[in-house]
């Protein structure tokens, strides 16, 4: 009983370029990568001053998201539960861990603990949009779109969600790269097949 | 249910309690605690409570130079439960899966940071290695969700047995504590400076601990008078990153997915083996979850004060304790629980409690806001 499926929408955010359903929408290469997610925040004015406390890899998720999401995801046809997020990434929150760490020599800093854990970018995104469906983090060496398909495919057709945002999400010292898919049953304009092969497509030429 | 029953084969619990799941259960029944005081200083400036292995204790016989300590109790466990189980890790239909909170974490400690270290730290370097020595043949799957990973990895395994992608996964969590994760939860004044209490009107706190434990999972009918993974669902609560849901209307949200995935209904479940880290807003909003479930007479147990939280093997361990209960038909007591300290009171079990039970519940709930329930059944 598989159901029918569609990417209504993506957000590459990777080599100081965003991208919006393969478009791309912003570029700012004169900075490293605190300075370049900061950039894309203050450029979408967006207005939510919990971004600041973030770390790198909540904020390029978060960004993604709210990338991703603007415009055309219309919230109000799905109940929270019916939204779910499936995220995978090679380092998990390793960035934070090292930065939390150095801190442990001087006085733990339990704002940086917090995010030592890769699911906490999931949190973000629910906390921001009121998501309470499932979600599950997953490390991988590298992008498994079949993976990430199969997944996503379990939880629509069995109508444990009815939409759901999934993708990578990965930052290491100043190496990053964000790809977020929003799947949803019904069509909409521009959406295409949801499959492994369209998710690899954008993943890698961005 | 959607698709194939889901049977447990086999299972392992590694612990500072005991190397096999028949030693863990044996030294809970008569209410042993690996929770004690530790003065380590490589681990904190202060004495603290835990439950550790000794530190100059052998996970395994050979290549103990290969493996990190978090890869050796993975192998440890895995090796435990994989021989005498008839199940092929060679085999295309068995599929692996690891689920960790923090890994190999305890590397940032000891080595120099550089390239090499990140690499060697990375959690798929972890399964490779743990997979490449049992000869899996597929792509390990590695689930780290907080502390929910345990529970999620079950969920998961579930899933991908049902659909028909694989027959059989070998399902192993663990997680060792260092310096790192101790002074994170003491930055959150998260411990207890006792062995904790959960549930309990002066409960103040969790202990850390380490573990693993695996579980196989076949489709199988031959293993059809086992025990099955009946059903499982994860939700959100889309509160606070660091604290739980004030309601607990999401846990109680993931149970009732969970039972309906499984085909029952409140009344069914036997007994519930709770999250109960004995931290105050944990065990107040599962307490909330359990009676917006309408389980709050059902013989409930938090095993923390046994192995202390011991996080991503968390969902394992105490998901294969339940799995014991079930066969031995006998209940688990609530270590350093004496006071009701939840607004909506449980049945908290205070003694072993035996009977004829079919169907339990597990619980957990982690940073970000993330909550599962797993029902597993005869």
């Amino acid at each position: 009983m598989l159901i029918e499926k569609y990417i209504t929408a993506s957000c590459t955010i990777s080599k100081n370029i965003v991208c919006k359903d393969g478009i791309q929408i912003f570029e700012n290469t004169n900075t490293d990568l605190a300075g370049f997610l900061v950039s894309i925040y203050q450029h979408f004015q967006l207005n939510y001053p919990k971004f600041y406390k973030m770390d790198n890899l909540s904020k390029l998720g978060w960004l993604a998201s709210e990338i991703l999401l603007k415009d055309k995801f219309k919230t109000h046809i799905y109940k929270p539960e019916e939204i779910g997020i499936l995220l995978a990434n090679a380092n998990s929150s390793l960035d934070d861990d090292i930065k939390y760490y150095h801190s442990v020599k001087d006085i733990p800093s339990p704002s940086l603990f917090v995010y030592t854990l890769p699911n906490i970018v999931i949190g973000e995104i629910c906390i921001r949009n009121n998501f309470k469906g499932e979600h599950a983090f997953f490390i991988q060496d590298a992008f498994d779109a079949c993976f990430i398909e199969q997944q996503v495919n379990y939880t629509l057709d069995n109508n444990i969600l009815e939409a759901c945002i999934c993708g990578w999400v990965d930052v290491l010292d100043q190496e990053y790269k964000a790809a977020l898919f929003l799947v949803e049953k019904e069509k909409s304009e521009g959406a295409v097949f949801f499959s492994a092969e369209n998710m690899d497509y954008i993943f890698r030429n961005s | 249910m959607n698709g194939h029953d889901v049977f447990i084969v086999a299972d392992n619990i590694f612990s500072p309690l005991g190397k096999t799941t028949a030693e863990n259960f044996s030294k809970l029944k008569q209410n042993t605690s690996a929770v004690k005081q530790y003065n380590d200083l490589n681990i904190s400036s202060q004495p603290f409570y835990a439950s550790l292995f000794n530190s100059d204790e052998p996970f395994i016989k050979d290549d103990q130079h290969i493996y990190t300590k978090f890869e050796q109790l993975l192998i440890a466990s895995i090796n435990d439960v994989l021989q005498d189980s008839g199940i092929d890790a060679h085999n295309k239909k068995t599929v692996l899966i690891i689920s960790t909170t923090k890994g190999n974490i305890s590397l940032l400690e000891t080595e120099a940071n550089n390239a090499e270290l990140k690499k060697r730290i990375a959690l798929s370097t972890s399964a490779k290695l743990v997979s490449d020595r049992f000869g899996f043949v597929n792509q390990p799957v590695i689930i780290s969700n907080a502390c929910i990973s345990g529970s999620l990895a079950i969920i998961t395994g579930m899933r991908l047995l049902r659909s028909g992608q694989y027959e059989n996964a070998v399902i192993a969590g663990a997680d060792v504590i260092s310096k790192f994760i101790l002074s994170g939860f003491e930055s959150f004044h998260a411990l207890s400076p006792q062995v904790c209490k959960p549930f309990d009107k002066s409960r103040d706190g969790l202990n850390l601990g380490e573990g693993a434990g695996t579980v196989i999972l076949s489709t199988n009918k031959k293993y059809k008078q086992n025990i099955k993974v009946k059903g499982g669902s994860v939700s959100n609560d889309a509160n606070h990153i660091s604290g739980p849901s004030r309601t607990g209307e999401e846990l109680a949200h993931a149970i009732k997915k969970a039972m309906l995935d499984a085909d029952i209904s409140s009344g069914d479940i036997d007994f519930i083996s709770a999250h109960g880290t004995a931290t105050v807003y944990n065990d107040e909003m599962e307490a909330n979850a359990i009676s917006l479930s309408g389980m709050q007479t059902a013989p409930t147990n938090s095993l923390k004060g046994y192995y202390g939280h011991t996080l991503g093997a968390a969902g394992m361990i105490e998901s294969i304790i339940s799995i014991q209960s079930l066969k031995e038909n006998l209940v688990l007591s609530t270590l350093g629980f004496k006071n009701m300290g939840v607004t909506n009171p449980l049945n908290i079990c205070t003694n072993l409690l035996s009977g004829n039970f079919k169907n339990c519940l597990k619980t957990a709930s982690g940073f970000g806001g993330c909550n599962a329930a797993v029902v597993f059944g005869k």
